[in-house]
């Protein structure tokens, strides 16, 4: 794989989350609290205020301060679920990882993820985005290809039941609304691809 | 102070307030309490660190019991606790139960001098399994 300038990634990935935040926002109210974007872009900005920092230290600590980080900002269910899922995959990845490492990495970071949020697939949550974009990267799919499986994901949790979080307590109402924790995961996906592409 | 603590964390720091103000008025200064609420921002939401803080605040080795209000909240007080890591993080339970009265009535128990166990059973009692 091409080597990660994880400088650009965060900033590509937090220009991304900035203008989606209103988007974010929206589909957080129509079945959550309504503060997802908001939530999301304090995180990653406050990411990207350290991004040389973080893109200093060899990958695994990088990605385990840049959770530590969004734990700290995000504020909302949305810091300890993002977080865990990025000091979860430091804790896994190599520093210098081929597919297979990011692969089972990522694996084990959505295990992490699920138990945080004591929830699993199919409950309309950004676990929902996470295992098919998981399934993508393990079988050899493109950057590009892999931000268009998340973007179904993302999608398919329309016709979901909210099983986990606030958009539970509207039972069959969350039915035909974006998830949007699954929105901003995917958009994370297509971020990470377009900065690996960037250096390929 | 031998007394298990309560540390009451909820979306709004008017809740958490006004939660802490009936323990108090139940057990005066008998339990380490602390609360915390909103998302340090201003807004509405829980914030891990202050969660941290006012475990600190709290703390007693007899332990720490935490009540919580929304899911995030109890997300975020659990990734407080395992932030917080061993050996405390054994001592701290979030509590599964309603805030005002698990607050009230963990708090009334500990001040019996009960067990950690014992507090959270009974503040465990007031919810549905």
């Amino acid at each position: 794989m091409a080597a990660l300038n994880l400088a650009r990634l965060i900033a590509v990935a937090a220009d991304t989350i900035a203008a989606h935040a209103e988007e974010l926002t929206a589909l957080d109210q129509a079945i959550g609290d309504g503060d997802h974007g908001l939530n999301m872009k304090r995180g990653f900005e406050a990411v990207r205020a350290e991004a040389d920092a973080f893109a200093a230290k060899p990958l695994p600590d990088a990605l385990k301060a840049i959770g530590t980080k969004l734990v700290m900002t995000v504020g909302g269910a949305s810091g300890p679920l993002f977080g865990t899922l990025f000091m979860a995959l430091g804790k896994e990845i190599a520093a210098d990882p081929d597919r297979n490492n990011l692969a089972a990495a990522f694996g084990k970071a959505i295990e992490a993820v699920a138990a945080r949020g004591k929830s699993q697939i199919g409950q309309k949550t950004m676990l929902d985005v996470l295992q098919p974009v998981h399934d993508a990267l393990a079988g050899g799919k493109t950057a590009a290809e892999i931000a268009d499986v998340a973007d179904a994901a993302a999608e398919a949790t329309m016709p979901m039941k909210a099983l986990r979080g606030r958009a539970s307590f509207l039972g069959e109402r969350s039915i035909g609304h974006m998830d949007a924790g699954a929105r901003s995961t995917a958009l994370l996906v297509r971020s990470v691809g377009q900065a690996i592409g960037e250096s390929a | 102070m031998s007394n298990v603590g309560i540390v009451i964390v909820s979306h709004s720091p008017l809740v958490a307030e006004g939660t802490a103000d009936m323990v108090r008025q139940m057990v005066g200064e008998e339990v380490p309490l602390a609360w915390c609420g909103g998302n340090g921002h201003g807004g509405l939401g829980t914030n891990v660190e202050a969660i941290m803080g006012a475990i600190d605040k709290a703390w007693s080795e007899a332990g720490v019991a935490i009540l919580v209000d929304l899911g995030g909240a109890e997300t975020n007080s659990e990734m407080a606790v395992e932030m917080i890591g061993e050996p405390r993080a054994q001592k701290i339970i979030v509590c599964n139960a309603p805030i005002v009265e698990g607050a009230v009535m963990a708090a009334t128990e500990s001040s019996g001098g009960a067990s950690l166990k014992e507090v959270v059973a009974t503040a465990h009692e007031l919810s549905p399994s």
